[in-house]
């Protein structure tokens, strides 16, 4: 929606010969526990596309919201890894059926976020929510492909099941607005897993209406914590924190990855780094298991048998 | 007849059975293995291991300096490049047959130099260590020419050199461990012992020898930390692994961050093991002993907080007492004897350090009467209890013989103090009800958990921990995936 983005100095009031309907313009905030609020700094950064044309502002996260938004993210995780993986799948599924209905609201955001032509923004649109839905199928089989009755040598039945790893930060990608969110975020939370979401530092929009679908789709509030702002302050704190149990990395500053990696370590979280290949692809690739995978856990349980 | 002995009565002793020492021949000194055979460490450096059930040295051992490590990574890549990798899986799979018959066929010789060198009993290294060494052999050696139907994709490939860091509480099935599944997926190793037990690697190491194992396939460097750092360092590791403590996980971590190497840790533990009111007490009673005692405590997975229903908590401690006062410590090559020597006076100090902390801090500290000889390293069995959740001895890993005993009165507090450690690597639960089981297995956020039993392993059952007990998982199908890019 270029045209009706608040450009820099444009005026606001007037009285023109054929008199419009004034837009209402949208507020861009945090999502944190299932509600939107500003940064508890009170600070907001603005936003631009590629040709420098101001669309909004958007909130500036703090250290402060990221800690509040692992505690959100924390507070949901019993609940959310507990719910049976039918009812996981229902919601995420839901989720692509509220993408799918805001699908021009998204393309026109993703066109002004990334500069590109209705077209291929429309397709960018379509692939993300194709790629919500493929997700949304997995919550009921990834036990299947990544678990395994093993047959030891001894009167035990010997099983083991993969987990949700916990709270996962997630480093956005920052250059692929939705698609490449959609892609870092679903299979996170698909597997049981809460999330707190660094959103593109550039190109937040999308991803803050992809928070207000995620609002209204039965999600619950704090499975996914979404903030806005500047990369250099959320990731180290997310890295850091001693209650998150894993990072992805794929969209952090390649320059910051190493250091990251190594606050990570002081808690021993579980890291995925930055796939070369994903980038490569626009994020358009067939994405397989290997995201589902990487931020659960496999538990082994000796069950005794005898009469 | 006097009727029954009943458990107040007197122990009976036992004549001493004790294993021939003279089943094994120790060498004066050993070299480092690297590219098929044994040499000096460059510049000549060793260091001596001793039997810590007596301090007398065993033998005078090469240690690895940054120059060898070098030279056992060039010869691992040459290895990786020209032999294993092009190598098709079933000539590989044969290989690691062989590797897990000839373990089997000198079964007795690796127990008791295992038991020397560690101060294991050797009931545990002959029943436990060295079946389960040659079992995981046996295991993956089976994968080798079938890793395309693993589930990682139509055509898995290795990563090349595996940098391999082990403990010394299971010397030989931690070697077994790493080995088997890197070996089996293509990879080619370099192997760091650890420092106090470097004897069955290197005999480990002659094993492969005698099954023509390629020269650089395997390379063994006996050394002490720096040797570990300098070959989890190395630009020409690609992988490395790890088990040992959490602390020097996260270094190990922390060296890896930003390179592209691949890395599983397996690291300490604080499991609880919970018993319900309804438990088989008589299992129960062994499973907690088992779980804390075997093999002196020196197991990062040990049952080493007894969580008991608060209805059961006095009689399950009165039978523990008594079990306690019939456990034999002594000779570790003693066939009678349950609990052996500490491996070494650095871990003493640091098992008796922590105890008395628990005395310090309130709790109450009970042994049964216990001779302890006169030399080597020794720590009696020791149970405290009125202990809370915040002392050190709750909370800290003391890889000792010690066992600290809370109590809890609903399975959701069972649940919620289980899991209040930042470790989460095994949990018992003892219960006769299935349901049950199943309801706490979910719960418990720990990578094993074993329900009526403790410190069961397979190598079809993958193993390793949540949180700070480390990433990846050792054994099975699972255990594949550290050694596979997929």
């Amino acid at each position: 929606m270029p045209d009706r983005a608040p450009k820099a100095g444009a005026p606001a009031a007037g009285a023109p010969a054929a008199r419009e309907r004034l837009d209402v313009r949208k507020t861009y905030k945090l999502f944190i526990g299932g509600a939107f609020p500003r940064s508890e700094s009170g600070r907001s950064y603005p936003v631009r596309t590629p040709d420098g044309d101001l669309l909004a502002y958007a909130a500036q996260a703090s250290r402060k919201d990221a800690r509040d938004a692992v505690r959100a993210a924390r507070g949901a995780f019993g609940g959310w890894s507990g719910a049976t993986a039918y009812n996981r799948g229902q919601v995420l599924y839901r989720v692509a059926e509220m993408l799918e209905g805001r699908a021009a609201q998204f393309a026109a955001e993703v066109a002004a976020a990334e500069g590109l032509t209705a077209a291929a923004a429309r397709s960018q649109v379509a692939a993300a929510i194709d790629r919500w839905v493929w997700y949304a199928g997995w919550p009921d089989k990834v036990a299947q492909i990544a678990g395994a009755a093993n047959p030891v040598a001894g009167p035990y039945f010997n099983f083991s099941v993969p987990e949700p790893a916990g709270v996962v930060a997630v480093i956005a990608p920052a250059s692929s607005s939705l698609l490449g969110l959609v892609s870092v975020v679903a299979p996170v939370v698909a597997t049981g897993n809460t999330a707190i979401v660094a959103a593109s530092p550039d190109r937040p929009l999308p991803a803050v209406t992809l928070a207000e679908v995620l609002a209204t789709s039965d999600v619950p509030p704090g499975v996914v914590n979404l903030l806005t702002g500047h990369q250099a302050e959320l990731a180290p704190a997310l890295a850091g924190h001693q209650d998150v149990d894993a990072i992805d990395l794929s969209g952090a500053d390649p320059a910051a990855a190493a250091e990251l990696e190594r606050l990570a370590a002081g808690n021993l979280k579980r890291v995925l780094r930055a796939s070369e290949g994903d980038a490569e692809h626009g994020w358009a690739a067939s994405p397989g298991t290997r995201r589902l995978l990487a931020f659960m856990e496999i538990k082994t349980v000796w069950h005794p048998v005898g009469i | 007849m006097a009727g029954r002995p009943r458990l107040t009565d007197p122990v009976w002793d036992y004549a001493p059975a004790p294993e021939s020492a003279g089943t094994v021949s120790i060498a004066p000194e050993y070299g480092l293995f690297i590219d098929g055979q044994f040499e000096p460490a460059t510049g000549g450096r060793q260091f001596v291991t001793i039997n810590p059930a007596t301090e007398e040295p065993l033998a005078r051992v090469a240690e690895a300096g940054q120059a060898d490590v070098d030279r056992a990574v060039a010869a691992a890549t040459t290895a990786f490049e020209q032999v294993w990798r092009p190598m098709p899986g079933a000539e590989r799979a044969k290989y690691l047959y062989r590797i897990a018959r000839i373990v089997q066929e000198r079964a007795r010789e690796f127990a008791v130099l295992e038991s020397l060198d560690n101060g294991k009993p050797i009931r545990e290294s002959r029943d436990v260590d060295v079946p389960l060494a040659a079992a995981h052999f046996f295991y993956y050696a089976g994968w080798a020419d079938k890793l395309e139907h693993a589930g990682f994709g139509p055509a898995p490939r290795p990563l090349g050199v595996a940098g391999q860091v082990i403990p010394w509480n299971f010397p030989l099935l931690m070697a077994a461990w790493k080995l088997a599944p890197a070996l089996a997926a293509g990879n080619t190793c370099v192997l760091k012992p650890a420092e106090t037990t470097p004897l069955t690697a290197l005999l480990l190491a002659q094993v492969c020898q005698q099954a023509g194992l390629p020269p650089g396939v395997v390379n063994v460097l006996t050394g002490a930390g720096a040797a570990g750092a300098a070959l989890v360092a190395h630009p020409g590791v690609h992988k490395v692994a790890f088990t040992g403590s959490t602390e020097v996980g996260k270094q190990i971590a922390a060296a890896v961050a930003g390179t592209p190497k691949k890395l599983t840790l397996e690291l300490g533990g604080k499991a609880a093991n919970i018993v319900f009111d309804d438990a088989p007490m008589d299992q129960a009673i062994e499973g907690i002993v088992n779980g804390i005692f075997f093999n002196q405590g020196h197991v990062c997975c040990a049952g080493s907080r007894l969580l008991v229903q608060e209805s059961v908590a006095e009689a399950v401690l009165d039978r523990l007492r008594r079990r306690l006062t019939t456990l034999r410590l002594g000779d570790p090559l003693d066939k009678n004897t349950d609990i052996g020597a500490i491996n070494s006076r650095e871990q003493l100090t640091k098992i008796r350090e922590l105890s008395d902390a628990g005395e310090a801090e309130g709790a109450q500290r009970w042994s049964p009467p216990c001779q302890l000889p006169e030399r080597g390293f020794w720590f009696a069995p020791t149970i405290f209890t009125g202990v809370s959740q915040s002392h050190r001895i709750a909370r800290e890993e003391i890889f000792g013989p010690v066992l600290s005993v809370l109590t809890f009165r609903t399975p959701a507090e069972a649940v919620a103090k289980a899991n209040n450690t930042p470790y989460g690597l095994s949990a018992g639960v003892w219960t006769d009800k299935g349901s049950r089981i199943l309801w706490l297995a979910q719960r418990l956020r720990a990578g094993v958990v074993w329900a009526n039993t403790f410190n069961k392993f397979d190598p079809a059952s993958p193993f390793g921990g949540y949180r700070e007990s480390g990433y990846g998982r050792e054994g099975g199908r699972h255990g594949l995936a550290a050694y596979l890019d997929a």
